[in-house]
């Protein structure tokens, strides 16, 4: 697990003077699931070409392996990608669109039919090698497009957002299918993704991306309960994001009440920004509460309630599974380890 | 369905000007006009195996495929380069292209004979470096050159608008997978062109094999293609039957020739005139 297989040194890249990617370093390593995340234009997809060899990066290097292959066309390099929308060859069936890397590595024909065969039982599509791929669904055709990839036994494999043209269900057993996968075959899987839970879902590690620079990197837990900013936090799950004044280490002042928490190290006085999750947030008695509030709206979410509170001025999100009823006055608590504590960003 | 009286006029239109006339030609091509009226007979189309028709038919053939054939090799390549360019160029590209289609076609011949005739500005020109003057004129050549010259632009637009949609992932996913440009362009780009190239093949070849004013003028008063054989037939000779029986071999050879190439328009999408 710890060798490095690619790695991304300051890489930046213009377009026409636009800025796509600015100095963005990241350390993939073998066998890791690793997740780029960030709304569209943040350079997720820049970044996941220029490792494909699509693009050239207007300045940094990119190395396999310890070795540089900034200037390898992409045909030459051991990564293979599977594309949004899927670029199927319509003019082959659904067995030649698999052996199109293999015919082009001159593998002879027995080969080629052993390593086709494997590959689609392995995707579930035994049985549909005469087919041609326009008669295929959306899921099947992914299914090829994952097959024609894997069937060349890449080191890497790189998906930009394959997921993104299926229907809620499907896209969900994909997940899981494709995180299965990844972990049988042992191959490292740099995926492209704008939907946060399937990060958390199916990540190693999740680097979350916005305007070209990279906000932060760690597992799918770190970046969930200790997003390094409020961009993080808004952008993974629901969140409660206020402003806040850190007294000293270990006490935090936000909607007009003093916290205990669990960070220190900002210096006294200091400017920050606090976020809580709505499950985080407890509803009490009034008279128990650190915050004195009432409810302002409830929706049902199915396995729960999403309320807003009204508390010291501040609009709160709660996630709970006991309903309070709509103007019902009640108390709010947070516990210290649910409190996060992060650096003003300075916005742009 | 209550609004289908619309295409009454259409519909008028073309049993006029369309199924009366086929049927007429057709009647033509299997009478004979004699003495005691007309008489029904196969010896229109019996004359046309003549050698000396036979040979006519054959070069016809041959001159439109040569040049079906020069057109597609101009125009490949003529074609990719108009899907590859940026908006803003191709805008240009295709103007100075589709420009000549605008003027007549019989001035654009005429163009021609000024220019490779015996007094023509290339013999002019030719003469200041002391050349003797070419006989340019009144051969295969001047005739396959008035056909190439005058049909490229309907072989070249649609390859071109097959080419310029193509998916560049499908380019991508390619060269993704182990090819380099000569493979992506021998197992990708070119057979899904394909369709386009068919279309294109179609669209010179069929006013290439009956053109008659091209041969007339480029051809010269003796060079006779199955075009000008049909018009003789009508205009001097006062055939009719036999003019009407050519045109039919004609139409049946157009017929087959379309039935192929609309196999290759339509394979990837399935169904068409005789998917």
């Amino acid at each position: 697990m710890s060798e490095n297989i690619i790695e991304l040194i300051n890489i930046s890249k213009d377009y026409d003077g636009a800025e796509a990617l600015k100095d963005v370093s990241l350390t993939i390593k073998k066998n890791e699931f690793v997740t780029l995340l960030g709304p569209s234009g943040c350079g997720k997809t820049t970044t996941l070409r220029i490792i494909a060899g699509f693009e050239n990066p207007t300045e940094g290097t990119i190395l396999f392996e310890g070795q540089n292959i900034n200037s390898l066309p992409p045909y030459k390099r051991k990564v293979n990608t599977v594309f949004q929308r899927y670029a199927l060859f319509t003019h082959m069936n659904v067995f030649e669109n698999v052996a199109f890397g293999l015919r082009i590595k001159k593998f002879d024909n027995k080969t080629i039919k052993e390593k086709v065969s494997n590959v689609l039982h392995m995707v579930n599509l035994s049985g549909y090698e005469k087919r041609s791929v326009d008669s295929l669904s959306g899921g099947q055709q992914q299914r090829v497009a994952i097959a024609r990839a894997l069937v060349n036994e890449p080191q890497v494999l790189l998906l930009d957002e394959p997921l993104a043209a299926l229907d809620l269900k499907l896209r969900k057993e994909m997940q899981i299918e494709l995180k299965q996968m990844q972990k049988r075959l042992g191959i490292t899987f740099v995926y492209v993704t704008h939907d946060q839970e399937e990060a958390l879902t199916m990540s190693d590690t999740i680097v979350v991306m916005r305007d070209g620079s990279i906000q932060q990197i760690g597992t799918p837990v770190e970046i969930y309960n200790e997003p390094k900013n409020a961009f993080v936090a808004d952008f993974i799950g629901e969140s409660n994001i206020i402003d806040g004044t850190m007294l000293r280490d270990y006490l935090v002042r936000f909607a007009g009440h003093d916290f205990e928490c669990v960070d220190k190290g900002f210096g006294e006085n200091k400017e920050v920004d606090v976020v809580v999750r709505p499950e985080d947030i407890k509803i009490t008695r009034e008279e128990d509460g650190m915050l004195k509030g009432v409810i302002k709206s409830v929706t049902f979410k199915g396995v729960h309630y999403e309320m807003i509170a009204e508390a010291n001025g501040v609009q709160w999100i709660i996630h709970s599974t006991a309903m309070s009823p709509v103007d019902s006055r009640v108390g709010l608590c947070i516990h210290p380890n649910d409190i996060q504590i992060m650096e003003k960003v300075v916005s742009e | 369905m209550k609004i289908r009286w619309i295409s009454t006029p259409y519909i008028v239109w073309m049993i006029m000007f369309t199924v009366v006339p086929l049927l007429l030609v057709f009647f033509f091509s299997i009478t004979v006009q004699t003495d005691e009226g007309i008489t029904f007979t196969l010896e229109n189309f019996k004359k046309l195996s003549e050698p000396i028709y036979l040979k006519v038919l054959w070069r016809s053939i041959y001159l439109a495929f040569v040049s079906t054939v020069i057109c597609l090799l101009l125009g490949y390549p003529m074609a990719m380069i108009l899907a590859g360019t940026d908006v803003k160029r191709k805008n240009v590209l295709i103007f100075l292209f589709v420009a000549p289609m605008w003027m007549n076609f019989l001035l654009r011949t005429y163009a021609w004979l000024t220019l490779l005739e015996k007094n023509g500005l290339i013999n002019t020109v030719l003469s200041l470096f002391g050349i003797k003057p070419l006989n340019l004129l009144y051969n295969n050549l001047a005739v396959l050159l008035g056909m190439v010259y005058n049909f490229l632009p309907f072989m070249v637009l649609p390859i071109y608008s097959v080419l310029s949609k193509v998916d560049k992932s499908v380019i991508e996913a390619a060269q993704d997978l182990g090819a380099n440009n000569f493979k992506v362009f021998t197992k990708v780009t070119f057979p899904l062109s394909l369709p386009g190239v068919a279309s294109g093949i179609t669209m010179v070849f069929m006013p290439a094999v009956t053109t008659f004013v091209v041969p007339r003028l480029l051809g010269g008063a003796q060079f006779t293609l199955i075009g000008n054989l049909i018009e003789r037939q009508f205009v001097l000779v006062g055939d009719w039957n036999f003019g009407s029986a050519i045109s039919i071999v004609m139409m049946i050879l157009i017929l087959i020739s379309m039935g192929i190439m609309s196999r290759y328009e339509t394979e990837h999408v399935g169904g068409g005139f005789f998917g």
